[in-house]
């Protein structure tokens, strides 16, 4: 099937089966490889997208046909480079990661997290990054980055009242 | 692994995709959350060779409280239900559920109405719905039937819903304000199934004896199993320590779990019990009352 996926803002115009997984669309044809495959049974989270700008989803459990006409956001559309994304930032500075299997995954949660809840307590973070696993911290420094991002991200917001 | 080939359909209506589940037959299957179908794709558990899509279905997305009752459709996710301040200020039971179902990430994809039709021996939907005394409404070609809770769930992944049929609405009844819930579950971690879980609903009288009790529990037979006994006994009675225990032996006594790594069989048995005394327990407590001695 002839479909377009809207990721990061771009159009990509993709020939895939029905049964091909978003996963795999996002890394073989947009070329896009932050979205990764772990656990191939829906349990661990490293796959986690977000569509519609604020909806978390593990693109290994929907077919890419589903996700045409939704905007898709990778840690590729976040930021990079000497543009990081708050998130980003903070995960680089509180070191929320050993291996980094699972960060772009834990951002990308993390990030439609704030969108639900911008003032999350470190309770709502563990909670709601419940979803997504990494074997090699204890989450210590994970609950950090996203406290930091969180405060970062509230800035202007509160600079303003 | 990748699922098998199947064809993908996109259906707008009801009616749409009971028709083209008519035309393909025993293999289709309808696509709504599809975080248990597609994993059972992937393991290639299931095989269907056509899905019909129904996410994009508007009409079937809504959560509605008239006349004593909540009506949600077909595409409402779990998180709708954990987020909805309706659902946490007048439904106890099915709040408490929306909050421990799967993962987070799961829940904002998952359907209840899915959920309830896939029927995994060890969901927390199932439960909750014997508990509730919750209905499920069921389209075909001809027309819709409603069809309660204990006629729904029939066997291991198995429905009242039969072929060329599309579950479109479940319907709860609205809880009284004398009426408190509480769903108990142990979990290994988040996203695992229930080692065991019990789901509790009791309406008191106002002299504290119980009006109705609805107690459910998953995971410990080859369906969720409503405590038809347990519920009897507490009906019309001051709830005291040593019903509670009497309810809970009757939940053990139904039991009959396999062991597996969550726990050996005599503790599932065991452990249901004290599931359905804590839920009794914080039933009352929700509705400031305590157990009498």
């Amino acid at each position: 099937m002839e479909i377009t996926l809207n990721v990061n803002g771009q159009e990509h115009k993709v020939d895939v089966e029905p049964r091909t997984l978003l996963v795999y669309a996002l890394r073989e044809n947009c070329g896009l490889k932050g979205a990764h495959v772990g656990c191939d049974s829906s349990s661990c989270g490293v796959c986690t997208v977000v569509l519609d700008g604020k909806i978390p989803v593990k693109s290994c459990t929907m077919f890419a046909v589903q996700a045409e006409g939704h905007e898709i956001t990778t840690i590729e559309g976040l930021g990079g480079g000497a543009n990081l994304h708050p998130l980003q930032k903070a995960f680089h500075e509180q070191h929320g990661l050993q291996c980094g299997y699972c960060t772009p995954a834990m951002i990308m949660s993390s990030y439609a997290l704030l969108q639900h809840n911008p003032d999350p307590s470190e309770d709502d973070i563990r909670r709601g990054l419940s979803g997504n696993l990494c074997r090699c911290t204890g989450y210590m420094n994970i609950v950090k980055a996203v406290q930091q991002a969180a405060a970062d991200m509230r800035q202007p917001a509160e600079a303003a009242d | 692994m990748f699922p098998a080939s199947f064809d993908f359909y996109r259906a707008h209506s009801a009616e749409e995709a009971v028709s083209l589940l008519g035309e393909h037959g025993a293999d289709s299957r309808i696509l709504a959350g599809g975080q248990s179908l597609i994993p059972a794709m992937r393991y290639r558990l299931a095989q269907p060779t056509v899905l019909v899509d129904i996410n994009q279905m508007q009409a079937a997305n809504y959560i509605t409280e008239e006349n004593g009752e909540l009506r949600i459709g077909a595409t409402v996710r779990d998180s709708d239900l954990e987020f909805s301040d309706l659902i946490r200020t007048n439904y106890q039971l099915m709040s408490d559920v929306s909050d421990v179902v799967a993962d987070p990430i799961v829940r904002f994809r998952g359907t209840l109405i899915g959920s309830l039709c896939h029927n995994d021996p060890s969901g927390d939907w199932p439960a909750a719905m014997l508990a509730a005394r919750a209905k499920m409404i069921i389209q075909n070609k001809d027309g819709k039937r409603v069809v309660n809770a204990d006629e729904f769930i029939v066997d291991s992944f198995t429905t009242a819903v039969e072929e060329g049929e599309m579950a479109v609405e479940t319907i709860w009844p609205t809880p009284s304000k004398n009426t408190g819930a509480s769903y108990q579950k142990i979990e290994r971690k988040v996203g695992d199934y229930a080692t065991a879980a019990a789901a509790v609903q009791l309406e008191l009288n106002e002299d504290g004896t119980v009006k109705e009790a609805g107690i459910g529990i998953t995971a410990v037979s080859y369906v969720a199993l409503r405590v038809a006994e347990g519920e009897a006994l507490l009906r019309g009675q001051k709830v005291t320590r040593n019903l509670i225990k009497a309810v809970a032996a009757e939940a053990s006594k139904m039991a009959d779990p396999i062991a597996d790594g969550r726990g050996s069989a005599e503790y599932k048995k065991e452990v249901v019990g004290v599931l359905v005394a804590k839920g009794i327990m914080q039933s009352l407590e929700r509705l400031g009352r305590k157990v009498e001695a």
